[in-house]
Formats: C-alpha cells, structure tokens, sequence
C-alpha cells in the first residue's frame, strides 16, 4: 500500500516530472491518431442517400486533452501508491473485518431480500429492479454448476435461457397450460436440449467447447427468428399468461386474489408475488447446488475441473459426469426462462442475444468462480451498477465493456477468491483461489 | 517362475506412427507380490502403464487380469474410467496428478466416487439426505481417514492437496489410488524425488499395502535402492523390448542388464550395481 | 452448372474476407492462447476508417481513385493497427499470465467497448457509399439468360487477399519478427531466455492482425457499399468459426476455413434458404469439430499422461 514496501526491482523503475510527461504525451499523441476519424469526423447517411459529413475537432481536442491529464493522473497516483501488490492492496484490518462481514454477510443478505418488497412496497421501480437482479443470481447460479464447478465454458448458456422461455410461451398460448405445468417442463426440455448438444462436443476441449457453446446459441437464436410459424420470428410471442397463485389470478377480476381476500387490487400484488417467485427459485438452486456440492457427483465436477485425467484414472465417467453438469445448468437456464417470459408477458429473439450469455458469464466469473456468495454479490453490482447509467442510455453498454476490462483487471479471479471446502475432519478452511484450476473443458 | 499371475502382458505392441515404443513385450505380475518394471530413460516403461491402464490403446498383443474370484478381464478391450471402475486397477502419475484445490480429504472422497454413486442413489438418494446415503458418506469418511492415517497425513487432512509438501503429496496420491479398493496398484516411479527418508517411508508403506491389504503392485522406478528392497519380482526392458527379468540379485547381476545402463546412462548402471550391497 | 459457378465466385470473394479476419484470431489464440473477442470490431472500425478516410480524401478534391484506394488502404491498416496495439497493451497486458477466463472477459468487455463507441460517435445507422469500383466481365453466357458475373471488385478483393497473403506468409517464415513469433508461440520462457522480447512480438502480433483485418474491412465496404456498428460481431463470429474449422493456430487453416465458411453460406443461401445459412455455417463448424476436434489443419492434441 505505502512506497515504503517497494521492492527493490520495482525501486528501479523510471519515475520523475519528465518521464510522467513522457508518457503523458505518447498517450495523448495515440489517442489523438485513434480518435482523429472516429470522432473528429462524423459521417451520416445524408437526405438524398449519399453520405455527409461534418467534423468535430472541439470534442477530438477535448477527448485527447482528456487522455492527456487522466494519464498524468493515473501515473502520479501509481507512483503514490508504490508497486501494486496484490496482498497490500487491501490493508489487513480491512481484510479481517471484511472475512468477519463475510461470514454475515450472507445472512444478512437473505434477510434483506425477503424484506424488500416490505421496505419498497411503494417503489414499483425498486420492486422491478430487484426482480431482474434475482433472475440474474438465478441464471448466475445455474452457469456456476458448468462453469464454476465443472469447469467448463458455456458461452451459450442463453440458449437454454431461451429453451425456457419458449417453452412455457408456447406451451401456454397453444395449449392452455398454466405455469406451474410449464415450469418443470421447461427445465426438462432445456436440460434435453443441455443433453442433446452435449453429447456429441464434451469431449472437445477448452476454446473448442467455448466456440461449439457460442455456436449453439447462436443456432437456437436463428431458429427462433426464422421458424416464424412456430415462434412468431422476430416479433415474438406475446400474450403470454401470467402466473397464478396456485390456480387464483392475481389480477382485478371477481375470482383474482384481491377479490377473495375483500382488499382493494393493485397491481403490486402480482410484482410482489414475482418477486417472492423468483426468489424462491433462486433459492432453490442455490440449495440443490450447496446440495450437489457434497454429493459425489458435485465433488467429481470439481474434480473434473481440477484434473481430467486424475479423474478417469479414478475410475470417473467423465463424460456423463460432463453431461449432467450441462444439464443441471440448462435447467436451471430453463426455469429462469419460464420465469422471464411469464414476468414479460412478451418475449422475442433480442432477449436471448450473445451479449445476454456474456453477462451471465461475467457475473460468474467476476462473482469468483464457484462461489454461490460471490455471483449473488457480482449480479447485484452488475446489473445495479448498469440501472444506473439507465439515464444515458447510448453510454450504457460502453460503460458496461469499460466496467467489464476494469473488472477483470482488478480481480481477476472475482470478487471472492477461494473455495470452501465440501467435507472436513478438524478444520473448515477456505482454500486459496491461487490453488483452484478453472478447468479447460 | 510359476504360479498365481493377477496380471499378464502378452506380446503387448504399441506404435506411435512409425515409431515403436514397446515390441512384442511379454511379462506377468504376480498376485500379492511387487512386481518392478525398470529400464534406462525412453525404454518405454511409462507406455507400457498407459496401455495396461487405460490411457492409450495397444497396437497389438494382449493384457490379461486375472481377480481373486476368478474374473479375467482382458483390459486392452476396456479403455479409460473402465480400467479403474471395472477391472480395479488403479494408478499414480509420475509428475503427480492430485486435485490441488481440493482438500486432501476431498481428494480420497473423490476416488470413492463410484461406490458413492451407488449409494446415493445416483445422486437422488442423496439428495433427499436418506439415512443410508448419510450411513454410506459416514463410512466413506472412515475409509479416508484411516488411509490419510495410514499414510501420516490426518493431521493435514483439511488442507489443500496443493499446499502439501512434494512428499507428502506422493502418499496422498497413492492413499488416493488405493481408496478405489484396486486389485492391482500400479505406481509410476513413486520415489522419485523423495528424500532418502522419505523413500524410506515409502518402502515401509508399499510393503504394507501388499502385506495387509494383499494387493499386487507394479511399480516402474529408478530408484534403485526401492527396487532392489522390496521388489518379489524385477522386469527390465530398453528399447521396447524385454531384456531381462527375476529376482532383484538375479537381474542385478545380469550382465545385459548392466549393458543396458552402461550404455544409456553410466550413472545409473553404477547405482544397479552398487545398491543393495 | 453456371449459376453454380457464379455461387463458386460470390463464395470465395466472401470467404477470403472471412479468412482475413480469421488468421488474426488464429495468431493472437496461437501466441498469447487467448480468443480476442474483440477482433470482429477491430473489423468494423476498419471498414468505418476506411469510409471516413475515403470520404475525406475525396471531398479534399482527389479524383483519382486507385491513389485514393492506396492512401486509404494504408490509413485504415495504420490507424486499425494502433488499435489493435492499445487493446493489447490496456486490456490484455495486464491480464497476461492470469487466469484463462480473465482475459477471455475483458476481450468480451472491450469487444462492447468498440461496438459502442462507434454507435455513440458515428450513430446508429447503417451508412452507405455509393459503388466505387464498377464493372466487370461476363465470364459465360448461359442459355436460359443466366450469365457468369465477375465483377471487378470481386477480382480486386480476391487479388489483395492474395498479395496479402504473400506478404503476410513472407513476414512469417523469412523475417526476423516471423521467427520471433513462432518461437513465442512454442514457448514465451524459453523464447524470452533467447533474447526474444515476447512483449514487442506480442504487440507486432496484434498490430498484424489488425491490420489485416482493416484490409478485410475495406474489401467489405467496397463489396458491399456500407458499414455499421455491428457487423463486427456478426462477421467476427463467423471468421472466428472459419479459424476454428480450419483448426485454430494454424495460418493455413485459417484461410482454409475462412474459405470453407464463405462457400457454405453461399451455397447454402443460392440452394437451400437465405435465412437458414448462418445456422447451417455453425452447424457444420459443429459436425466437423466432433469428427475432427482439431479442426481441419489443426495439430492433434496429444494428451501427456
């Protein structure tokens, strides 16, 4: 933390008012010749189809003085803060009391998630908000079996996401069939689709895998968009039923829940009873996972992840050990799915894009993977964090991919570094993340 | 050499392209006994355990197994998990391959997999938190912790399998390979780099294995000093091929076998000859 | 028999564009191990650089257009390359020997980062240009009135592929910077104790991959007269697909499987459905990798027991 723990290879580096400078400039000059068309220039399609352009030299001007400062500003505070020691970087009173606040936190997190709709009552914004959030720690949840646990890289988990959704619109507007029909339904089918693309490319390796995931994703979008007959193409399915309470709807009819219990309706209720669902869902992965975890087939997909060949000569099926992670993690995709579309109402092939299996894939990985604590954690900043750029809307995504490197930089192992162990004799204790392999399956 | 073989290798071939890394090789292991495969550096010893294991497939040639209960399963016809999980072979690495962010507990509760799958009920048993699956995870922990006993390691049971020093990691790996309940321990150069306390040890634990758990072990390595003391029964091979084997003072002496390591590596023909005296 | 023919050149001029972009994702993975999601963009800012610099120049009052396709040729390699060059050093550098998936993320996050910024400074629209290389021969008159088209444009996009490529295939295997390259993708530690500096070669790997993917995106714009923010990733996909089936590392490959996804998804467009030709690209990407889990060219992982 202090220039005083430098260390003597570091002590050597350059430093000074002329060597700041220096780098300063150079920064300045590379984002002047970036940015000299892209932004100085302005082009637009013009009135009569041919393009048109203007220029922009004042914001050019002002972005490179910009670079210009922030590097000067970013190497003084380097040179202030000495080396970056990952250690140091966060003092030790400061490390035991977030460990003491990691115990509670957890807890208290649990506490507070069932109090919000109590607390927002009024703020149908806040009660919206947290349901999105829990959607994602759901889906977090579900891709932290693949990912965290088995190690294995899923970069198109929103195709089962997708599987879901369609499943229970479909089965509902075609067939009649309510929710809680559809639910189970749609995490069979989407664990049947994990299965089917599972089965011919686990044994592909690492970015292989990745490349096959993202092309499956891909695929399943492109059939939704063309199979217009079946799903309504890009314009989606709308109409979907909303969920009941068990067979009573919650809406301002005589037979709605507001009716038979003689209180006045409000359409609170139904974002109420959404937010408990989701709720319970996510739960309920979260326990199955916690569960699986100390099942031997929980510990093979960490072991897996660890050392495939160990694994095989252990005598472990590797590959329908692979298969039920995959499958177990479509299943989860596909409830969240069912509950998407029934909170939706409305869905269409622009909810089930690559940049949707991305975001999951970074709560994952920047939640610490395999930590059930830290994707909760890094879904409630990811998508907080997003909500609030929602008034600049056109920046939204490009401070989303600056959030994301920055992210990535800082911890590149996620927000919480080490892995609690499944089983212990004397002792439970957390084992360094430095020590955790991520797999390459 | 007669009598009650577990394991026999028939003419076992194995090409790599137009390489030939064992030829025609032919030995048996007997039940019960320490059966060593040594051989000078690329003599093909580390091939010949990953075809009777499971990792690569023969060329050609046959490799029978032979269990107590009369079972003989030919195991160039089973291929990777099926080795361990059907026929109960079980193997180490030479550069040690545990689960290093896994405890070393967890690391023997993993071997049980297969019998921990049973008894969870493929899991659902399990999941529902049964009396007989909590009764089965209970025993499963007994197992590892008298093997973590076994091999002086219960007092760092809940540490990470990677955080253990170099020698401690080479008991747990074969404590790990022996929770698989194997009919055959096949144990790639298990001394090397251990200290010569710590080979020691390892003698005295290899000895035990055979004597109170009765099971056969074969084990390739270049200790010499492992070899010759607790080996029933040596193998030699360079080139791919068999060029000696008998008792540990028979193949010690044999002049082909010096040859051998005279002519790879003068090192090491010194330390056949001189260890053991 | 001629429409099949004109299916064959629209294929190949597309599948050269797809293999230029791809060899940049097959060095950057062969060096640095990394798929560089934001490759597909550092595509897309190629072709804008291009049209703005075209446009520029020719409201400069320069008339004559193959100098106005030299200087903007080499502005759009020039400028994509620094590119290419900062996103290593700001998002991948630090990232270097971390864990697999971080710096994974962080090409994810800065492929958002470009595809955003050109939609914030250029908008959202799709822009045009008008057709700048016209004409072309009629290779064969068939006799229903179907005629074999080879446009000059498509001759000019498959001829600077080529000399590209030779100039790229030279780099390689007969400079100094090549041989440093192949070295670093053996082994970065022993390469370094040679005196190789992996970071600079690192970086020229980059550079070079941009670069060509700048030339790929010019030929884009000048084939199909326009760009927009977000073909970069949908043609990143598919280069990266080529890079794949063509097995990922290697430079023949790549071009070989650019080649492969630029013919099945015309062919399966002419033949089949337009709709369908992404799916049937990705689904044999698929069928190949489990029968072939290299790839097409790619080396064979043996497994070290």
């Amino acid at each position: 933390m202090s220039a005083t723990s430098a260390r003597p290879s570091h002590a050597a580096q350059p430093s000074g008012g002329a060597f700041i400078l220096k780098k300063a400039l150079i920064s300045a000059l590379v984002a002047l010749v970036l940015f000299s068309l892209m932004i100085g220039v302005r082009t637009e399609a013009g009135p009569q189809g041919g393009l048109i352009y203007w220029t922009r030299f004042g914001d050019l001007a002002a972005l490179v003085a910009t670079v210009f400062g922030g590097s000067i500003i970013v190497e003084l505070l380097r040179q202030w803060w000495g080396p970056i020691d990952k250690d140091s970087l966060v003092p030790k009173p400061v490390q035991s009391a977030m460990s003491f606040a990691g115990r509670w936190l957890a807890p208290a997190l649990l506490v507070f998630a069932f109090l919000v709709p109590v607390i927002f009552y009024d703020q149908r914004y806040i009660l919206d908000l947290s349901i999105l959030v829990l959607t994602y720690v759901m889906l977090g949840w579900g891709l932290n079996v693949v990912v965290g646990l088995a190690g294995l890289l899923d970069l198109g988990y929103v195709a089962f996401y997708a599987v879901g959704a369609y499943s229970y619109a479909l089965l509902a507007t075609n067939f009649g069939l309510s929710f809680w029909v559809c639910l189970p339904l749609a995490g069979i089918l989407a664990a049947f689709w994990g299965v089917l693309l599972g089965f011919p490319v686990l044994r592909l390796r690492g970015d292989y895998l990745a490349i096959v995931t993202l092309a499956f994703g891909e695929i399943i979008r492109l059939v939704i968009i063309n199979w217009q007959s079946l799903t309504g193409g890009p314009n989606g399915v709308s109409g979907i039923p909303r969920p009941t309470m068990f067979g009573i709807p919650l809406d301002n009819s005589d037979s709605g829940l507001a009716a038979r219990l003689g209180i006045e309706f409000s359409p609170t209720h139904r974002l109420v009873f959404l937010f408990y669902l989701i709720l319970a869902m996510a739960l309920l992965t979260n326990w199955v996972t916690i569960r699986l975890r100390r099942l031997p087939i929980g510990r093979a997909w960490e072991a897996l992840r660890e050392d495939e060949v160990a694994c095989r000569a252990l005598g472990i099926n590797t590959t329908t050990t692979k298969l039920t992670a995959f499958a177990t993690g479509a299943m989860f995709g596909g409830f969240a799915g069912a509950f998407f579309a029934t909170r939706q109402g409305f869905i269409s092939p622009e909810s089930f894009t690559f940049q949707e299996s991305a975001l999951v894939l970074a709560i994952v990985v920047l939640g610490g993977m395999g930590s059930q604590l830290g994707v909760a954690l890094s879904a409630l900043t990811m998508i907080g964090g997003f909500e609030l750029f929602r008034g600049f809307d056109q920046y939204r995504m490009l401070v989303f991919g600056i959030a994301m490197v920055l992210l990535m930089i800082w911890r590149p192992r996620g927000l919480i570094g080490h892995r609690a162990p499944t089983v212990f004799l004397e002792r439970n204790q957390a084992i360094s993340s430095d020590l955790v392999k991520e797999g390459h399956g | 050499m007669s009598g009650d073989h577990i394991l026999t290798v028939d003419r076992l071939m194995m090409r790599f392209g137009g390489i030939v890394a064992v030829n025609e090789l032919s030995f048996a292991a007997e039940r019960r006994k320490i059966t060593a495969l040594i051989g000078p550096n690329g003599a093909g010893k580390t091939t010949v355990f990953n075809c009777i294991t499971g990792f690569y497939r023969p060329s050609g040639g046959a490799i029978r197994l032979a269990h107590d209960d009369g079972r003989t399963i030919q195991l160039e016809r089973l291929n990777d998990f099926r080795i361990s999980k059907q026929a109960k072979v079980a193997r180490t690495f030479q550069n040690i391959r545990l689960f290093p962010g896994m405890t070393a507990l967890e690391n023997l509760m993993v071997a049980q997999h297969n019998a921990l799958m049973r008894a969870s009920g493929l899991t659902v048993l399990g999941l529902l938190g049964l009396p007989s699956w909590r009764e089965a995870e209970r025993r499963a922990i007994d197992l590892a912790r008298a093997w973590l006993d076994r091999v002086g390691l219960l007092d760092r049971a809940d540490d990470a399998a990677g955080n253990l020093p170099y020698g401690d990691q080479r008991r747990l790996e074969i404590a790990r390979a022996m929770c698989t309940e194997p009919a055959l321990l096949c144990l790639d150069e298990p001394a090397a780099g251990l200290n010569a306390r710590e080979s020691g040890g390892l003698n005295e634990l290899l000895l035990s294995i055979r004597n109170e758990q009765g099971t056969s072990i074969l084990l390739i390595e270049h200790d010499m000093s492992v070899v010759m003391e607790i080996s029933d029964h040596v193998v030699v091979m360079d080139y791919g091929v068999k060029i000696a084997e008998g008792t540990p003072q028979a193949v010690r002496d044999d002049p082909k076998v010096i040859a051998a390591y005279l002519g790879a590596d003068e090192e090491e023909a010194i330390a056949v000859m001189e260890s053991g005296t | 028999m001629d429409y099949f023919a004109q299916q064959l050149i629209n294929g190949l001029v597309l599948g050269s564009i797809y293999g230029l972009i791809a060899i940049g994702y097959t060095m950057v993975y062969g060096i640095v191990g990394m798929i560089n999601f934001a490759h597909g963009d550092i595509f897309m800012i190629g072709g804008f650089i291009a049209l703005i610099s075209f446009l520029v120049l020719v409201s400069l009052g320069l008339t004559a257009i193959p100098l106005i396709l030299l200087i903007v040729l080499l502005v759009s390699m020039a400028i994509t390359a620094l590119y290419g060059w900062t996103i290593e050093r700001i998002a991948y550098r630090p990232l270097r020997h971390s864990f697999r998936l971080a710096p994974m993320l962080s090409a994810i996050g800065m492929s958002f980062v470009l595809t955003n910024f050109s939609q914030v400074s250029q908008g959202a629209r799709v822009k045009p240009v008008p057709p700048i290389i016209t004409g072309g021969y009629t290779l064969h008159e068939g006799s229903q009135g179907f005629a074999v088209q080879l446009s000059n444009i498509q001759i000019m996009v498959v001829l600077a592929t080529i000399v590209v490529l030779a100039l790229f295939t030279w780099l390689v295997s007969r400079t100094r910077l090549g041989r440093d390259m192949r070295a670093c993708e053996q082994d970065q530690t022993m390469a370094a104790l040679l005196g190789v500096d992996v970071d600079r070669t690192i970086s020229m790997t980059f550079v070079i991959g941009a670069a060509l993917a700048a030339v790929a995106g010019m030929m884009y714009l000048l084939y199909y007269g326009l760009v927009d923010f977000f073909m970069g990733f949908v043609a990143g996909i598919k280069a990266f697909t080529a890079a794949v089936l063509g097995g990922i590392g290697s430079l023949p490959g790549a071009m070989l499987g650019g080649l492969a996804i630029g013919l099945i998804e015309t062919f399966w467009s002419a033949y089949f459905s337009v709709e369908y030709k992404d799916v049937a690209a990705f689904s044999i990407l698929i069928v190949v990798l489990i029968f072939m889990p290299t790839g097409l060219l790619g080396r064979p992982e043996v497994e070290k027991v």
